[in-house]
């Protein structure tokens, strides 16, 4: 569904991204693992043409989109939940998940209720501005938001940083279901065990390069990874 | 009631200035509020739409119901030209880079306008309903005066209803927080900030209508001193917040002239025997409050603290 290929990416002056490829089939969830500073996230944002790749290709359903500007590839059907949740912090929880679907023209009420039901917390928050949400809270808009885009493939940065264990399961087994209904995700991750776990297919990133490519869990029991990710 | 009467005319002529400076005001506040930037150009796009309308009405004698919307279109795409030109290709680059451009622009058009008027003092064409004299309770003024407020306030109030209510005003409110996310979510950033322009530049071209029927002398310098308070308002509302501005420019343009008439208000009630020439601080009261704001709350009156993001 996605393809990258021989991906380039210079960042801040630096070489972030040295040449990848990588492979997204459909239906599938498939992770990027990697220490901090590997050019995970940079790999996203490429594709979310939010940066410029200096050089290679990005395919989606076999239609090249190598630095598109963001709304063509929103349109196309790739969607993002950034790092850090970046929620509209002065704007309703509503209106949040309506900026998730701006450029669609259709009714968005059974989305808004798909959601809803996916996160029963954030209908009750429905009126409440984004900025008072609690952490867990605010990556549930986020995922939420991206998801009122009605994408095909969703990329998501850290979905774990800087919630509480319990919450991050939470968040991964709604990762889980809005897989099983039929949206392909791509998946970054320094938590490395549940994206693991949670993953088809792994992707190991180490300073820019691909350094191993395999099943999830299968990953889980190598011991190159064990020793450099799962402490 | 005599003070009631020569206080009057001061405070309706203050609460007239107060809504131009508000609707300049405005422009100031949302591009600063979505740019982070002051624009310099917006007092000089007062003063071109003033002059297109001299040009319009007297070298051209287009009549003045064409003339009207032809000057507010021609604002608007000023305003419009001045962000794609000089602004948008330095997206990218340092604030300071962008606050020069604006400087340079400012500037470009003053000469301009000095080149093309050969610095003389051009007479606004009077606009006859606003013009006109009328009487309220005893004092005499222009119907502008009047009408001033009441356009403001209702400009004000479907601005912000469009900004709250519609979809292109909520893009606004999430450009104004974070770019990237909104281009995350498709929004064509570069358009929302058009959008920022085109109404700053749609109010100023209003204001101007309304300014210079009052203080007909059009100089190429004449957006200077009105751009000037209307910053201060701005500023003094809290820089973001339209309701900010419009409070700011409304408190400003009140102040201000009551100061010019507080001599006459004070002669005329007997608690002073002889003028103290008080008139002269009127534009000093501005800069004061300005100096005193950016000290005591430099947030503004409803201007919200900036968090920094986590």
């Amino acid at each position: 569904m996605l393809r990258i290929e021989d991906l380039r990416v210079n960042y801040g002056g630096i070489e972030a991204v040295k040449g990848i490829t990588i492979e997204v089939p459909e239906k599938e969830i498939v992770t990027l693992i990697g220490a901090n500073g590997a050019g995970k996230s940079t790999t996203l944002r490429a594709v979310a043409g939010l940066v410029r790749p200096a050089a290679g290709h990005i395919y989606f359903l076999d239609e090249e989109i190598t630095a598109l500007p963001s709304h063509s590839i929103v349109a196309k059907g790739i969607t993002m939940v950034p790092e850090g949740r970046r929620v509209f912090p002065d704007l309703t929880v509503l209106e949040n998940l309506k900026m998730g679907a701006y450029l669609r023209k259709d009714n968005l009420k059974d989305d808004i209720q798909w959601v809803y039901d996916l996160f029963p917390r954030l209908r009750e928050r429905s009126w409440q501005l984004a900025g008072t949400l609690s952490g867990g809270e605010q990556q549930m808009l986020a995922v939420g938001r991206a998801l009122m885009s009605r994408p095909k493939l969703m990329m998501m940065d850290e979905p774990s940083l800087g919630l509480a264990p319990i919450i991050v399961r939470g968040i991964f087994e709604i990762i889980k279901e809005i897989n099983r209904q039929g949206v392909t995700i791509l998946l970054i991750e320094q938590n490395a065990n549940i994206a693991l776990h949670t993953a088809d297919t792994a992707y190991v990133l180490e300073t820019g390069r691909l350094t191993m490519k395999g099943v999830g869990k299968e990953l889980l029991n190598d011991e190159a990874v064990k020793k450099a990710y799962l402490g | 009631m005599v003070l009631f009467n020569t206080t009057l005319p001061y405070l309706l002529s203050g609460i007239s200035v107060g809504g131009q400076y508000a609707l300049i005001a405005i422009g100031y506040t949302m591009v600063y509020g979505i740019l982070r930037l002051i624009n310099f150009a917006h007092a000089d796009v007062f003063m071109v739409s003033a002059l297109c309308m001299v040009y319009a009405v007297t070298t051209f004698q287009i009549p003045l119901y064409i003339a009207i919307p032809l000057v507010v279109a021609l604002t608007v795409l000023l305003g419009f030209a001045i962000e794609r030109v000089a602004y948008r290709p330095l997206r990218s680059a340092p604030r300071m880079s962008v606050m020069v451009s604006a400087i340079a622009v400012s500037y470009t058009l003053q000469n301009l306008a000095l080149y093309i008027t050969g610095g003389l003092n051009k007479n606004y064409p009077s606009i006859p309903w606003l013009s006109d004299s009328i009487t309220v309770l005893e004092a005499t003024t222009k119907r502008v005066t009047v009408v001033t407020p009441f356009l403001t306030i209702a400009l004000v109030v479907i601005l912000v209803m469009f900004i709250q209510r519609t979809k292109i005003g909520t893009a606004m409110r999430a450009v104004a927080k974070d770019f990237e996310t909104s281009r995350l979510m498709g929004i064509k950033v570069d358009s929302v900030i058009s959008m920022t322009f085109i109404i700053g530049s749609f109010l100023a071209g209003i204001g101007s209508m309304l300014f210079f029927t009052n203080y007909p002398g059009v100089i190429p310098t004449a957006g200077a001193m009105p751009g000037m308070k209307a910053f201060v308002a701005a500023v003094f509302g809290g820089i973001g917040s339209i309701p900010g501005a419009v409070l700011g420019g409304f408190v400003i343009g009140i102040c201000e002239s009551l100061i010019k008439g507080l001599d006459t208000i004070l002669v005329n009630t007997g608690l002073l025997q002889s003028p103290l020439e008080l008139a002269t601080f009127s534009d000093a009261f501005t800069f004061v409050l300005l100096i005193l704001i950016l000290v005591f709350k430099p947030t503004g009156l409803l201007g919200e603290k900036i968090a920094d993001k986590v």
